[in-house]
């Protein structure tokens, strides 16, 4: 198998530092403790690993480490049955500095030993403040009664779609989704990740009434069955688009910006598109999958016109089409002009927002937090009386059901979750995504590694967290005297800021803890 | 005007944030249209004394101005001279007025400092008919926004609100309302848990003929003012009972609902009902909580709303707060309590309590085809 090659010879005798000019391998990270006593020899650790980390020495008798290699996903830790093996750092780092710290150095060393721009996978990890973090919550105390969940109804379904301003008899009605709760898997491509994983995602948006994306990859023909929860993207690269692609789906969207990345494409190598993922994105297997940074066809809003109606026309206006771009500097008025486009769903997806493969500089520094982004493209829709005209998601950083609360009070209708997902399916956030050999069989399709997912434990997993986010939701929403997400959407008499400045609490249009 | 001495200001709001309030409220209809004195009423609502506390009642009364029944009818209350003339000013160069006039007032009890309380019968000059209501609903708005001291109390046609700080009973004699004579009356005796002597927070509140009484908190009201806003309604005055009587108003005099599909809005099925309902049903319940999803009322509330026609009572769908119907004769009652109703009608011909979510609705019988009762589900109990 050529993904198990022997170390080289110097890598087997111990001898450190495998390539001249390598720098950034030449300072260790992290270091794994092997407890020798406990080691059985069984070698689960060698297979595990898929970061040319572990080692078996037949001569000693002996499982060692390249510790230079070591990315932290802790999967051998997982795996060890006999508990012998614990990550830790690597001693010191570097002297101490809050300027230069030990991951702003090794990136130079790493760009300086490559001469290429520094590629990271996940969402921005860096210090940002967290408005998330800052909001608190409302309930009920004495003036009107909280609600018991357990006892009382408590409703989550959302309608996800352009609503009529006004009603009539007999009712306009617009193709809208339907979501049991407003929780919905984020685009995430088959490609971007494994085949196993996008098909748990599938399974566990049936199973709990919500929908998953397709992300940019197309559909693969055997999660055609699942296309009444499918949310079919057409990006830039336009990869596996055609009709049945567009009419299978319950809703179709634009992806204009991702916000890992606002304003890049994207670039699936070429020894990643396997032959089924050739025929999912129809190309040809084994050439690159090149995403452009824009829509070529896009260059203006006039042209998302086009396009939304395009698809609109295609699939005979039977499904809501939706357009998502990255939070931005100006996202009001661009989500403002995307709704007088057209759209029936705008999706912001905030910085915090993961990615396949991204360069680290574009990662932890372009766009601006969901929170914010949110609260000023609702009050603007709002303001301009277009708000019914389309739903509103939010993505990007959506970690827990505390974050789905804030964010609908903020105003979003639904929310993508897709870190979440991931790690409730066993991602350890060791940021390797873009290396395509996940430990854990998510962000990959070797076919030695993917198999560690099963589509059945994912979709359970997955399946849990909803459920379980659901429970909270419904308790959050009963404590605050609701029995429905719809009376908190928007509702942002519910949130209090701690620890904001004035200007940061105008901008998410809540008040100060305490008044 | 002993009252305006001083500095006291009984209309500028005190407190930035939404009041909250507890209440009892009482109304009834004779539905034949006979004019009752305002007696009943308020020993109804006296009888109710212990769910307030004498910081808030009022009364809204319908057919009381049959002399000027054509033009609308502006209760004002003033704080000073200044707003006054401001506020007249305004109504003698927007309005054609048929007769002003102080409204007669009476001190006693816990009502000894007061506003200014005046009264104009006007017509819209030169507006048809249904523009005129947009006319005076703007007026009044503007009146209640931006003239400082003046506070609209009601501006309907051959009605009037009367309320104040003080316990319900006490005001009532404040105001004479035994020598006024209606068809239809509402009460409300208040519970407030801040905003003491704000005038303009006591109910009834009203729009036109429409007045609303109202016992309960909107927990949902965040949300419902942000969406009438993006309608052009200024939530002034930070109640929840404001926005009840704004969601009537667009819901059903600018985007034409009936009184029914209004209730189905503010007090929604459930979607595990509306999924069980027959497929008509279904889709009008499913279209209205569609687009109407930021006009549900969400929290516990039972209120009365009167218009010239009709009384309407509604809980909210879990019913969080007591809401009771009875009827004698031609008469309707509903209120926070039976014992409200039984003094004043100690023998009724039905009595009820109405399903949670589901509004009663008792029109004058000139606006009906038919005489039937009001009752539906519920406890039906003969007597």
């Amino acid at each position: 198998m050529e993904y198990y090659e022997e170390p080289n010879a110097r890598v087997a005798l111990g001898l450190r530092r495998p390539e001249p000019g390598d720098w950034y391998h030449g300072y260790p990270e992290y270091h794994v403790e092997r407890d020798d006593d406990k080691c059985i020899r069984c070698l689960v650790c060698v297979r595990q690993c898929p970061y040319d980390c572990t080692f078996y020495d037949p001569y000693r008798h002996g499982v060692y480490n390249v510790h230079e290699n070591c990315v932290n996903c802790r999967r051998c830790e997982f795996m060890c049955p006999t508990s012998a093996i614990r990550m830790t750092k690597w001693g010191a780092g570097f002297r101490d500095n809050d300027n230069w710290k030990q991951k702003t150095i090794r990136t130079v060393y790493k760009q300086a030993d490559s001469g290429a721009v520094s590629l990271t996978g996940l969402g921005n990890d860096r210090e940002y403040v967290s408005y998330f973090d800052r909001m608190v919550i409302d309930a009920s105390q004495v003036t009107n009664p909280s609600i018991d969940p357990l006892r009382e109804p408590m409703e989550l379904r959302a309608y996800i779609g352009k609503k009529p301003e006004r009603h009539t008899n007999p009712p306009e009605v617009y193709p809208n989704l339907k979501a049991e709760l407003p929780v919905i898997f984020a685009p995430m491509s088959f490609g971007a990740i494994s085949f196993n994983f996008q098909r748990g995602l599938a399974m566990a948006a049936k199973e709990a009434g919500t929908y998953f994306n397709t992300g940019e990859g197309g559909l693969h023909p055997d999660l055609r069955q699942y296309g009444d929860h499918a949310i079919v993207q057409i990006a830039s690269g336009r990869f596996g688009v055609s009709l049945d692609y567009l009419s299978n789906a319950a809703a179709c969207e634009i992806k204009i910006g991702q916000g890992a990345k606002p304003g890049i494409g994207g670039h699936l190598p070429g020894e990643k598109v396997t032959w089924d993922v050739s025929r999912t994105r129809m190309i040809p297997e084994g050439s690159d999958a090149l995403s452009p940074a824009p829509q070529h066809d896009i260059y203006s809003i006039e042209d998302l016109r086009l396009l939304i109606y395009g698809l609109k026309e295609a699939t005979e206006y039977t499904r809501p089409v939706s357009v998502k771009i990255a939070a931005v500097h100006n996202v009001a008025a661009i989500a403002s002009g995307i709704v007088r486009a057209g759209a029936d769903i705008v999706v912001v997806d905030g910085f915090r927002g993961g990615t396949g493969a991204a360069p680290a500089v574009i990662r932890d520094h372009v766009g601006i937090p969901v929170e914010v982004a949110l609260a000023q493209v609702d009050q603007r829709l709002r303001e301009e009386g277009i708000r019914h005209q389309a739903s509103l998601i939010a993505a990007g950083g959506i970690r827990s059901s505390a974050d789905v609360i804030k964010g609908l009070a903020l105003g979003a209708d639904a929310f993508y979750i897709g870190t979440a997902a991931m790690v409730a399916v066993g991602c350890t956030a060791c940021q390797q995504c873009h290396r395509g050999r996940c430990s854990w069989g998510i962000t990959t399709n070797r076919p030695d590694l993917a198999p560690r997912l099963q589509p059945e434990v994912a979709a359970e997993r997955l399946t849990n967290l909803l459920h379980g986010w659901a429970h909270e939701i419904k308790e959050m929403l009963g404590m605050m005297g609701l029995n429905s997400i719809e009376s908190l959407r928007g509702n942002r008499l519910k949130l209090r800021g701690v620890g904001m400045t004035q200007v940061e609490l105008d901008t998410l249009g809540i008040q100060q803890a305490g008044l | 005007m002993p009252s305006m001495r001083g500095n006291r200001h009984f209309i500028r709001r005190p407190h930035q944030e939404k009041d909250i309030s507890a209440c009892g409220i009482i109304g009834f209809i004779n539905r034949d249209g006979t004019r009752v004195s305002g007696d009943a009423i308020i020993r109804s609502i006296a009888n109710m004394h212990d769910r307030g506390n004498g910081l808030g009642g009022g009364f809204a009364a319908y057919g009381i101005y049959p002399e000027h029944a054509d033009a609308y009818a502006l209760h004002i209350m003033y704080d000073d001279e200044r707003a006054i003339a401001e506020t007249e000013a305004l109504i003698r160069n927007t309005l054609e007025t048929e007769h002003a006039e102080t409204i007669p007032v009476h001190p006693n009890g816990t009502v000894t400092e007061y506003p200014e309380f005046r009264r104009y019968f006007c017509h819209a000059p030169d507006v048809e008919e249904r523009d005129a209501d947009e006319y005076m609903v703007r007026l009044v708005m503007r009146i209640n926004a931006k003239i400082e001291g003046a506070y609209v109390v009601s501006s309907g046609r051959n009605m009037g609100a009367f309320k104040g700080v003080g316990f319900p009973e006490d005001l009532a004699e404040f105001f004479c309302l035994q020598e006024y004579e209606a068809y239809l009356w509402t009460a409300h005796n208040r519970f407030p848990t801040n905003t003491p002597g704000w005038w303009g927070g006591a109910h009834p509140f009203t729009l036109l003929d429409w007045s609303i009484v109202h016992n309960g908190e909107i927990s949902s009201y965040g949300i419902n003012r942000r969406y009438l806003e993006s309608f052009g309604y200024a939530c002034t005055l930070m109640t929840d009972t404001e926005v009840v009587a704004y969601i009537f108003d667009l819901l059903v005099r600018r985007h034409g609902l009936s009184f029914e599909q209004a209730a189905t809005v503010m007090a929604p099925p459930f979607w595990q009902d509306i999924d069980r309902m027959p497929p008509d049903e279904a889709a009008e319940a499913t279209a209205l909580r569609q687009t109407y999803a930021s006009a549900a009322l969400n929290g516990p509330f039972a209120f009365l709303f009167g218009y010239n026609g009709g009384l309407i009572g509604l809980n909210d769908r879990v019913k969080l707060r007591p809401l009771v119907v009875a009827e004698r004769g031609d008469t309707v009652y509903m209120a926070s309590e039976e014992s409200a109703i039984r003094v004043v009608s100690p023998d009724l011909d039905t009595l009820f309590y109405p399903v949670a979510g589901q509004p009663v609705i008792a029109r004058l019988y000139s606006e009906t085809a038919e005489k039937t009762s009001v009752a539906h589900g519920g406890t039906v109990h003969g007597n």
